[in-house]
């Protein structure tokens, strides 16, 4: 009978194992070895978990930029529409859109990193508790060491714990390329934010709506005084009074 | 017997269940060679599903080679030919 899937993938991790055991001349010293090579990876699976967990943070943080960004277009809409700029206000919500459409990739992207953190977590914890595990094996085997009796129990210690250095190796790699795809893309959202077409709060920048809006109310400011001024000339009383009005009424609200 | 699901950990598989696993492994290997994604995840599913179900997790201390070893529930078809041919995947 052919081998199954299950038997071909347990025999290339045992055919690894064996071939770091061949190369030894002294079994003892693989032990040692292989020690050293475990607090390697140990030391690997915890950088790579600050690593998925830095990038998560910079997700979370730009998630909060954009859902700022996105309340902020929703108010600037409302804001044209009082206005009469229906124009204003459908830029303000397509932009908006987009921004939905960037936060729903950005949620995507942070379960898939949370998930790959979470896997990371267990196997740092499987592979510290089989290293401290190995550590004491290798100690009673050097003590008691005769090499026709110890053979068998290298050879199980060591392909026991050389399977689960390939397991967290491939799981370390694999997180390494997804958080190398998301910094990519976060990159990119990073460019989005600084480009104006959001509002990045630390320059003090305004984008182009805002600047719009301000000139419309700064255009309406101007038509008040305008009105003002004119009803001054005339000299009548009572149009400028109702204007003033209606401004320390405005100011009043706001 | 010793499952190890990658990503996973260990299970100890009692040795009756070898014969149902066998069944789903078949019908793994068959999805793998046709290319078939959705035959693939559905395939993978449920030989890893039943692993879960008839074994017992393997302490985190026990220092014992696998019998047989299973993919990363979230590898892909590519992947788990990749790891087959046994294209430099598993480092060291």
């Amino acid at each position: 009978m052919s081998s199954t899937i299950m038997q071909r993938i347990a025999l290339i991790f045992r055919s690894k194992a064996n071939t770091a055991l061949d190369a030894a001349e002294d079994p003892r010293e693989t032990l040692d070895y292989s020690y050293v090579k475990q607090q390697e990876m140990l030391q690997k699976v915890r950088r790579g978990l600050a690593d998925v967990a830095t990038s998560r943070k910079r997700l979370e943080l730009q998630m909060q930029q954009l859902e700022q960004a996105s309340t902020k277009l929703e108010g600037q809409a409302q804001q044209a529409l009082g206005a009469g700029r229906e124009d204003l206000a459908r830029e303000a919500l397509t932009r908006r859109a987009g921004l939905e459409q960037q936060m729903s990739d950005l949620r995507a992207q942070h379960a898939n990193l949370q998930a790959e953190e979470d896997k990371l977590t267990t196997a740092s914890q499987r592979l510290q508790a089989k290293v401290e595990a190995f550590r004491t094996r290798k100690e009673s085997i050097k003590a008691t060491y005769t090499a026709a009796e110890a053979q068998n129990k290298i050879n199980e210690a060591f392909s026991g714990i050389s399977e689960e250095m390939g397991d967290v190796g491939m799981a370390i790699e694999r997180a390494e390329d997804k958080t190398a795809q998301m910094q990519a893309r976060a990159g990119a959202v990073d460019e989005l934010i600084a480009s104006g077409a959001l509002n990045d709060p630390l320059s003090g920048g305004k984008d182009d709506i805002t600047r719009e809006l301000e000139q419309v109310s700064s255009g309406n400011e101007i038509e008040m005084e305008l009105a003002r001024m004119k009803g001054q000339l005339t000299g009548g009383s009572g149009a400028p009074a109702q204007i003033e009005g209606q401004s320390a009424q405005k100011e009043g609200q706001a | 017997m010793i499952i190890r699901i990658l990503s996973e950990g260990q299970f100890d598989v009692p040795d009756s269940e070898v014969d149902k696993l066998n069944e789903l492994d078949s019908a793994l290997e068959s999805a793998i060679d046709s290319g078939d994604d959705d035959a693939f995840r559905d395939a993978l599913g449920q030989l890893l599903g039943r692993v879960r179900e008839t074994g017992q997790p393997v302490a985190l201390d026990a220092l014992i080679p696998s019998n047989l070893v299973l993919p990363d529930p979230a590898a892909t078809l590519a992947e788990v030919r990749d790891l087959l041919n046994d294209d430099g995947l598993i480092p060291g």
